[in-house]
């Protein structure tokens, strides 16, 4: 047979495919990653719809209301405390007491129905966080929660992957604080020297043999 | 070499149907999203809606709970304590300012002078505690307040502890102290910086 069953061409043919199906692959990859760490997933930075389109920035930044004035538990239990609707009519049966934004939670004074709002830090239910531990440790807010003080609409500051967790966990002198600047939103940790701050990690007893990275720390 | 594996296209196309099964994997959430309740979460099955359930009527916590204390409810006998239920000390009242900063300062003012934000911006008349009448009355008179209210002030006692609210009782005084101390009583060193600034 003299003819060829395949032209000349053939073999770079067989080079473009090859290069290109691995090219596809990556790509295919890199646009999952991307998603996963997009906020179109993690949910940072989106505001959620909530019933009353409540401010951090009006309460905490304008009018300098300490956070535990409604996350009450947070320094003594696992959940920071959800205001309840009592919380929110200690001020507002005085002032705003006309706003037709604050509607639903004068309804629920007076029905005693909860307002129902969207959860914006939503861990999965195998992941026991605790507060408390993170407040008396020398963790802010801020550290979380980002600068929840400038923003008008609440969201999400941080993805929330157990990578994010860990990183503080292993490095806590990254994110460590004076005790009694837990509740500052401006503070910034890393305003001290690295030394002043290994030096409140051991002040504080927060054990750097490992232990904070093993499973049962937020599995259980 | 009979019996041995070889590893050929054949073999392959054999397996390559494998891949696929990442596909119908690693969907589930029910981990995620767990038959329990956590905090704050509604519930279908209790009539109010709520997860979090109220403690039964009557009931008290186990331990050394005594309901008719001092400590518990401001009161001896009956009457409004004149004392507080535990020692006084420096870290009492830190501790009593950081409550009342909280708690207390955005309607009475981190001095006590009832010009906090909240009354400023709300055009509200709220008490300071610097007259007579505050001054001299009964130190359980200021538990007493937080635990249930008076007035237009709601009750604080879900967000206060009992300790704390003697904290912050502990700390209104030295905020009268403040503002009503005999400049006579300074030590001479204390005159020195009261008269430097």
């Amino acid at each position: 047979m003299s003819s060829q069953i395949f032209p000349r061409n053939a073999n770079a043919l067989v080079w473009v495919s090859i290069i290109g199906l691995v090219l596809l692959i990556g790509s295919i990859v890199a646009a999952l990653v991307g998603l996963y760490l997009s906020p179109w997933y993690t949910d940072v930075g989106v505001a959620k719809e909530q019933p009353v389109p409540f401010s951090h920035k009006h309460h905490v930044d304008q009018l300098k209301i300490d956070c535990r004035y409604c996350h009450a538990t947070v320094e003594r239990a696992a959940h920071a405390g959800f205001p309840s609707t009592d919380t929110c009519m200690s001020c507002h049966s005085q002032i705003w007491t006309n706003s037709p934004l604050l509607q639903p939670v004068r309804d629920s004074y007076r029905t005693g129905e909860s307002v129902v709002w969207s959860r914006i830090y939503d861990l999965p239910d195998f992941v026991y966080f605790n507060h408390s531990i993170h407040v008396a440790k020398g963790i802010g807010c801020a550290s979380c929660h980002g600068r929840i003080d400038q923003q008008n609409l609440t969201a999400k500051a941080q993805p929330l992957y157990m990578g994010w967790c860990l990183g503080c966990h292993r490095a806590p002198e990254e994110n460590v604080r004076p005790k009694d600047e837990v509740f500052n939103m401006a503070y910034d940790p890393q305003s001290l020297p690295l030394a002043a701050r290994v030096a409140l990690v051991k002040e504080y007893q927060i054990s750097t043999d490992g232990r904070l990275t093993n499973c049962y720390i937020c599995h259980r | 070499m009979p019996g041995t594996p070889k590893l050929n296209a054949s073999r392959l196309a054999r397996v390559a149907w494998l891949p696929l099964c990442l596909l119908l994997v690693a969907c589930h959430i029910d981990m995620y999203d767990q038959p329990k309740y956590t905090a704050n979460q509604p519930s279908e099955f209790f009539e109010d809606g709520r997860a979090m359930r109220p403690p039964v009527e009557n009931s008290v916590p186990i331990g050394s709970f005594q309901p008719d204390s001092a400590l518990n409810t401001g009161k001896l006998n009956g009457e409004l304590a004149t004392e507080l239920p535990m020692e006084l000390t420096a870290a009492l009242l830190e501790r009593g300012q950081t409550r009342y900063n909280a708690y207390c300062a955005p309607c009475h003012g981190l001095g006590g002078d009832g010009n906090g934000v909240i009354a400023y911006r709300g055009g509200i008349q709220v008490p300071g505690f610097h007259n007579e009448r505050l001054r001299t009355v009964a130190i359980g008179y200021y538990f007493d307040v937080i635990t249930n209210g008076v007035n237009r002030m709601y009750s604080y006692a879900n967000r206060i502890p009992p300790e704390d609210r003697w904290a912050v009782a502990a700390y209104v005084r030295a905020l009268q102290l403040s503002q009503y101390a005999d400049a006579n009583e300074l030590t001479a060193e204390e005159r020195q910086q009261l008269e430097g600034r």
